[in-house]
């Protein structure tokens, strides 16, 4: 009796999986169906954004008339708007200032730090590193209050300098990780032989070790960049004059004005600041996976 | 030939400088090589943080240097109900974000875990939302949440029919909870799908291959084999999610602002709000600071959780 229940739960249980390696449907439904549904929305935001952001006004706000999901007159004006008569381009070139000042300060300092933490391998060399690996978990959310105080102290209240100083705490932790993992693959036998041939520590770094961690100072470069170009609550926080303020921040309180919303300059803007960083990553993405995956894995 | 370059060898070695061999002592060159991170670490985050925790408990105003005050900060919050509201949509918006990131993030995982052309193409798009400013992704989701003109409502009102009135996806409490949750589901779907599937990656065939000759159902191999090899990734990368979800608040501030009605306020919102626009900075920072435990907890508990289930897997093995 249950010998029979057993084996009428082992047959049921087995048939689908034999079809499973031959039958295309069932591969259709259990993989192409969920992925496209992912893709699909995953992906829509950027496509409505796209469409809005070309749309005439007149398209935009009368669905009935006019197909939403298509444009049938495609018009600039949104992006002539932007481009001519806001500060937009002033906004791209203090995002970009900050991001790539930021993104090179914390390179240069993660990777020294890296470097002896991993390389010169000093007494208490692992708890520096757990120290900076932990300072990654401490949210930018219980930081921008006493920061804003200390910028303003320091006199570097609404200038980029404020931004650069502070993009690099959440920057440096995790490029310092993702080096030390690299730095760690690089075998230790090249620079015993720089050693004994007798070059120095700043030799070896910078003949051998750099070198070989291109790589690893791509991926994390490419990383920080983006972090700090997506940067929003310390620039909110830190910058008040309209023409010093970065992209994320200038659209969602320069440009949002009044009871109307400007929906067509608004995703004209949010496609614009998009695309910096989605064409750097493109260029990037086997890296930017790899690190991101590698950091992980860690 | 080499006679000469070792004599070259041997002059360069004596005529090095002062500066040189200070830099080739390891102790100097230690200092050195860690004062750039260090310095900046200390000075603008653990100084920071210090002080945030310091004038959590004085009455600090913008402008003005406050007094001790004492727990004064941080009784007026626990009498306060929208610092509770607060909490408890924090609390709320994290759990359900997370369960949601998760399992679609694993589905997904598994799906781009198969053989499927285009691979990494399909993998660079999907990170796209991840990759993308937060802010303008959120705005994006502001326009697609427009209570007249959300491409949603119009799908389920004119082209499906099933409803007659348009959506009201921010303008009302709970939908606005959940729409914003929807939102934040989205951005981290990608991270955790790309991160998990690089742990997929790492379980070796065999096993599945030593399953399926047992007969295992796909569920079994699932159950027995992937989410076990799963947790020790599974642990880091949930807890650096909880740790970012709960702390939110660009998606929130740049859709809702904590609105309709102080409904959807986030702690991380709350503290800003009463700390730079309200000036109230001792407030807000009592507010951050009161994140710290929720933090610590879930840290402790989603780490410990899933690591130690990984270590009596492990012993059970052995």
């Amino acid at each position: 009796m249950t010998d029979i229940a057993v084996e009428t739960r082992n047959t049921a249980a087995a048939a689908p999986e034999h079809m499973a390696w031959d039958s295309r449907a069932r591969r259709m439904v259990m993989l192409w169906l969920p992925l496209g549904c992912f893709l699909l929305i995953l992906l829509f935001p950027f496509y409505w954004m796209a469409i809005t952001s070309f749309k005439p006004n007149a398209e935009l706000y009368d669905f009935r008339a006019h197909n939403p999901f298509w444009i049938t007159s495609p018009t600039l004006d949104h992006i002539h708007k932007l481009l001519f008569e806001t500060a937009y381009p002033r906004w791209l070139m203090t995002t970009m200032l900050v991001a790539v000042c930021s993104t090179v300060l914390s390179l240069f300092s993660s990777t020294l730090a890296a470097y002896a933490i991993q390389r010169l391998r000093f007494r208490g060399s692992q708890y520096v590193g757990l120290a900076i690996y932990l300072a990654y978990l401490v949210p930018p959310s219980i930081q921008f209050i006493p920061l804003a105080t200390m910028v303003y102290q320091l006199g570097l209240f609404d200038t980029p300098f404020a931004l650069i100083l502070t993009y690099p705490t959440f920057l440096i932790p995790f490029c310092t990780w993702l080096l030390i993992g690299y730095f760690k693959s690089i075998p230790y036998e090249l620079e015993e032989c720089a050693l004994i041939d007798g070059a120095t520590r700043l030799q070896i770094l910078r003949r051998i070790t750099l070198p070989l961690a291109v790589p690893g100072l791509i991926s994390a470069g490419i990383f920080s960049f983006t972090l700090s170009w997506n940067e929003f609550i310390y620039a909110l926080a830190f910058i008040q004059s309209s023409e010093s303020k970065t992209v994320p921040v200038a659209i969602l309180t320069e440009l949002v004005t009044g009871d109307v919303y400007q929906w067509g300059a608004l995703m004209a803007g949010s496609l614009l600041g998009s695309l910096p960083v989605a064409i750097f990553y493109s260029f990037f993405v086997d890296y930017y996976v790899s690190s991101l995956t590698g950091a992980v894995k860690e | 030939m080499s006679v000469t370059t070792a004599i070259d060898w041997t002059k360069r070695r004596a005529d090095r400088s002062a500066l040189a061999r200070l830099f080739d002592w390891k102790p100097f060159l230690v200092f050195i090589c860690l004062l750039p991170a260090v310095g900046l670490l200390m000075t603008f985050l653990t100084y920071p943080l210090g002080l945030g925790i310091f004038l959590a408990f004085t009455d600090t105003t913008i402008g003005r240097r406050g007094v001790w005050v004492g727990l004064e900060n941080f009784e007026y919050l626990l009498s306060d109900p929208l610092w509770w509201n607060a909490v408890f949509y924090s609390v709320f918006y994290t759990a359900v974000a997370t369960v949601l990131k998760f399992g679609l993030g694993l589905w997904l995982a598994l799906l781009l875990n198969q053989h499927i052309p285009f691979k990494s193409l399909i993998r660079a798009i999907i990170l796209l939302p991840w990759i993308v400013p937060t802010v303008l992704s959120a705005i994006a989701f502001w326009w697609i949440y427009d209570p007249q003109f959300s491409i949603i409502s119009y799908v389920f009102v004119d082209v499906l029919g099933w409803r007659t009135t348009n959506i009201d996806f921010i303008g009302s409490a709970w939908p606005a909870r959940f729409s914003l949750i929807a939102a934040n589901v989205w951005r981290g779907i990608p991270f955790v799908a790309i991160s998990l599937l690089a742990g997929l990656q790492t379980i070796s065939p065999s096993l599945y291959e030593a399953a399926l000759l047992d007969g295992s159902t796909a569920w079994q191999r699932f159950r027995f084999i992937t989410f076990p090899m799963l947790l020790p990734i599974l642990a880091i990368v949930m807890t650096f999610s909880i740790i970012f979800t709960f702390t939110d608040f660009q998606l929130v501030y740049a859709i809702t602002r904590g609105g309709p009605v102080n409904s959807t306020h986030l702690l991380a919102t709350l503290a800003f709000q009463r700390g730079i626009p309200g000036g109230q900075l001792g407030e807000g920072a009592a507010i951050a600071v009161s994140m710290i435990p929720f933090l610590v907890v879930a840290t402790l508990f989603s780490y410990f959780a899933l690591a130690r289930r990984k270590w009596q897997q492990g012993e059970g093995n052995d």
